[in-house]
């Protein structure tokens, strides 16, 4: 049984969490190599070195792609077409630099500890103020820690970018098993409440009695699960995508014109849009071994996404400007983490394993919860939606511009948001 | 001699397979340089298609498959093309020694061609030397559907199910034949029953071995017997779990499409990925070489190989893009009205689910044959060429 924290709770959680970065400070910042600050044992360092052959076989395979004919349609509606795709593997084999995005990852402390048997790698970025507090994001697919890289500066330092000394947080951006950098399970069962359970494992291991979790798309299902749990030391979620209403909105509210939209966006993406879904819940081996085997169908398969996101990427490679952040390199940063992971087909198993126990009957969110609507998102959840979807919701509100992959594309609005979120939770 | 291609003209034009040896070359170079999934999670197909099966599919493809059966055995029968509404159809033509041989047209579905087909061309055109009589013969016309195999992919949006109904149509007319039956299975059913509600000048029957009908609609069919309810139950578990190749193809054709130009195991493992049943076959005959009747390992690499070799993976997923996705032109428009002309059906036992004749009889009220085979499946022609046959006989006769 769990419950909300008392206060007595919190201020104990804020108190250790305080003394950890005492701790912390005195060893001064840590170096890309430094083990984290509470020592636990099962804690390694962890950088990323490709060798020279996977990447040049990379681009190789890009270069030899044999190309479909071109879709007979003017849009999306036949799926990723030719001309995008043509123009990311051009880009891909002839001016992307893996090297370039090694080096960025790597300048971040990154580990890895196994947990429940799975080896899970992290960020973890330890805001140089004191009162920080701990904040574990976790990513979505087809993303990775890649979405979330440029949020670090913002949240961990943000007398730097725009904000005060009040807003720091320590980060911990986790790659969730099966994705990028974590090993991959080797048995059943790691849908998204068995890998919010690991994160709350992996915040205790690292010292943080008194944290908070955000995540969209299946980030924000791991959250919600983490929410459900309310293991000790949660102090309150944020989500950017509303996952309830995925599993249906027949008790959501259809009143006004916003939820009216929101509906008929949703049933949208039910009737046209979930095709990737459908395919890696129920057959993740089948579409792995074209992840696998071939970049330009990995590639295909992940711009694939939402209308919204889809339509900003393939004008960034289509020689149009790029929506914030979305630019040709950071979204093949993230293409390139799963072709030379080969994670193509543990990453689509997790839907799987979610598929597995969706519909399941689940225990209300017990900590505070807040909510950001992103305009571009598959669905924009209406206040009233976030509200049914969550009784604990303390914080709702719009961003002016981002989309299903807002800590991606918009990094400052994204984090303004989490600033104004979590607040109220310190 | 002439031959009643000769007869209609420039239009009908002799057709031969001819793959290049730079494509053939390409192919085994992919196929050895194959960069594998780990092994999945279950000890079933509930994952996907299996591992072992794929790697021991790509060693008999790489190794020891001959890579010039496709054309070899396509080439042994007589082919033709004929533009058609704008598109160059591909298609076999055998007819009959026997006089009074009934002109049929059989369609494949997908992930078929007419190499599904070739099997059953002996028995349907020659059945004294295959168990039958003189009064059973067909001639055979064995079309590849628009952006299959040897026929042109279309240039412009529009093709669905009728509209390929339309060009068999025009293909039998242009033939001469001015009184025949058509035949077909999976989207080959489709078009088979669009052109049974058309109801064209000539067209004297339909036979399907998949119910069109309570694909579209399963709500709507009797669910009192057992029977009727394991049917429902079976298309349910198809809906839950078995169509994620059905709305992706349906929805995102382009999408799949790479995958299935660029990797000879990404394509074979999206063909195989069809229902339970034929899965099952065919991963036993890569498993240890026993094959389910005559879905043999070279059988389903000779289509796979044809699949990749024509490079008509996007065009055939844009097929159900066609006929079934929801942004196509033909979506949402009213269903044509019920065959006028009889139509006979065959249920075969490992199909995606078993039809109850109730629901043959509901979907088509001019039903006049109902046949259930002993053995076979959803490729029923292909795994059980002689048995698909005797139900094409049984079906037809009264016709003739």
């Amino acid at each position: 049984m769990t419950s909300q924290p008392t206060r007595r709770q919190l201020l104990q959680g804020s108190l250790a969490a305080g003394l950890t970065v005492a701790a912390s400070t005195a060893l001064g910042p840590a170096p890309a190599s430094a083990a984290p600050s509470t020592g636990h044992p099962g804690i390694r360092p962890f950088r990323v070195a490709i060798r020279r052959e996977r990447v040049a076989e990379m681009r190789r395979r890009v270069a030899a792609t044999r190309w479909p004919s071109r879709e007979l349609v003017a849009d999306r509606s036949q799926g990723v077409q030719l001309a995008s795709a043509q123009a990311l593997a051009r880009f891909w084999a002839t001016s992307y630099d893996w090297r370039r995005f090694e080096a960025k990852l790597n300048a971040f402390p990154q580990f890895k500890t196994e947990i429940d048997g799975v080896d899970i790698h992290f960020v973890q970025v330890r805001s140089r103020h004191r009162d920080a507090l701990p904040l574990v994001m976790t990513h979505g697919w087809p993303g990775s820690v890649v979405e979330l890289l440029e949020t670090v500066g913002p949240l961990t330092d943000p007398t730097a970018h725009g904000g005060s000394a009040a807003d720091a947080f320590h980060l911990v951006l986790p790659s969730i098993p099966g994705y990028g950098f974590s090993g991959k399970p080797a048995e059943l069962g790691w849908d998204t409440n068995r890998t919010a359970r690991a994160w709350a494992e992996l915040m205790r291991r690292l010292g943080y009695t008194g944290y908070v979790a955000q995540g969209g798309d299946v980030g924000a299902a791991v959250t919600d699960n983490l929410g459900r749990l309310a293991p000790p030391g949660l102090l309150g979620i944020h989500l950017n995508l509303l996952v309830p209403a995925l599993g249906g909105t027949g008790n959501l509210p259809k009143n006004t014109d916003e939820e009216k939209a929101a509906a008929a966006a949703l049933q949208t993406f039910s009737t046209s849009g979930r095709g990737y879904l459908v395919e890696q819940s129920t057959r993740p081996q089948t579409i792995g071994y074209a992840l696998l085997d071939s970049p330009v169908a990995l590639a295909a398969w992940m711009l694939d996404h939402d209308t919204d996101s889809y339509l900003k990427i393939s004008r960034a490679f289509r020689g149009g400007p790029p929506s914030g952040n979305l630019t040709r390199e950071h979204v093949l940063d993230n293409v390139s983490v799963y072709w030379l992971t080969g994670t193509g087909e543990s990453a689509a198993r997790a839907y799987w394993e979610r598929a597995q126990t969706s519909g399941h009957p689940q225990a209300p969110v017990p900590v505070p919860v807040a909510f950001s609507a992103f305009p571009g998102e598959i669905f924009q959840a209406p206040r009233s939606w976030a509200e049914a979807s969550y009784p604990t919701l303390r914080h709702y509100s719009k961003a002016t511009r981002g989309g299903h992959f807002a800590a991606w594309e918009e990094p400052q609005l994204f984090v303004e948001e989490l600033r104004a979120a979590f607040r109220s939770f310190r | 001699m002439t031959t009643l291609e000769q007869q209609a003209g420039q239009a009908i034009r002799p057709f031969t397979v001819h793959f290049r040896k730079a494509a053939l070359d390409d192919l085994r170079r992919r196929l050895a340089t194959t960069r594998w999934p780990t092994r999945e999670l279950v000890g079933d197909r509930s994952q996907g298609v299996q591992l072992a099966t794929m790697q021991a599919l790509g060693r008999y493809w790489a190794g020891r498959y001959d890579l010039g059966r496709v054309q070899a055995r396509l080439n042994a029968l007589p082919q033709f093309t004929t533009e058609i509404d704008g598109v160059d159809l591909h298609f076999v033509h055998v007819r009959s020694r026997h006089p009074g041989a009934l002109p049929l047209i059989m369609t494949h579905g997908w992930p078929g061609s007419i190499i599904e087909m070739i099997d059953s061309v002996g028995p349907l055109t020659d059945p004294t030397a295959h168990g039958g009589t003189a009064d059973d013969a067909f001639h055979l016309v064995l079309p590849s559907l628009p952006g299959y195999g040897f026929s042109a992919e279309p240039a412009e949006v529009g093709w669905d199910l009728v509209r390929t109904a339309r060009a068999w149509a025009e293909l039998m007319r242009r033939l001469g034949y001015d009184r025949y039956v058509a035949q077909g299975g999976d989207v080959g059913a489709g078009v088979t029953d669009a052109i049974g509600r058309l109801g064209p000048e000539g067209l004297i029957g339909i036979h399907t071995n998949l119910l069109v009908p309570a694909l579209n609609d399963p709500a709507a069919l009797p669910d009192d017997t057992a029977e009727e309810q394991a049917a429902l139950a079976a298309i349910k578990v198809f809906q839950t779990t078995g169509n994620g190749y059905f709305v992706e193809m349906a929805t995102r054709p382009e999408t799949i499409g790479y995958a299935l130009l660029d990797s000879p195991a990404a394509l074979a493992a999206w063909m195989i990925d069809h229902d339970t049943d034929a899965y099952y076959k065919i991963a036993a005959a890569f498993a240890d070489g026993r094959p389910a009747g005559n879905l043999t390992r070279d059988h389903i690499l000779d289509n796979v190989t044809a699949y990749w070799l024509t490079g008509t993976g996007a065009s055939t997923a844009r097929s159900y893009w066609e006929a079934y996705g929801p942004d196509a032109p033909a979506a949402g428009r009213p269903p044509l009205p019920d065959p006028r002309v009889p139509v006979g059906f065959s249920t075969f036992p490992g199909e995606i689910w078993r039809t109850p004749r109730s629901w043959a009889e509901q979907s088509y009220p001019t039903l006049n044959y109902f046949g259930q085979a002993e053995r076979g499946g959803h490729f029923a022609a292909w795994e059980e060429p002689e048995l698909f046959a005797d139900q094409l006989r049984a079906a037809f006769r009264p016709l003739r």
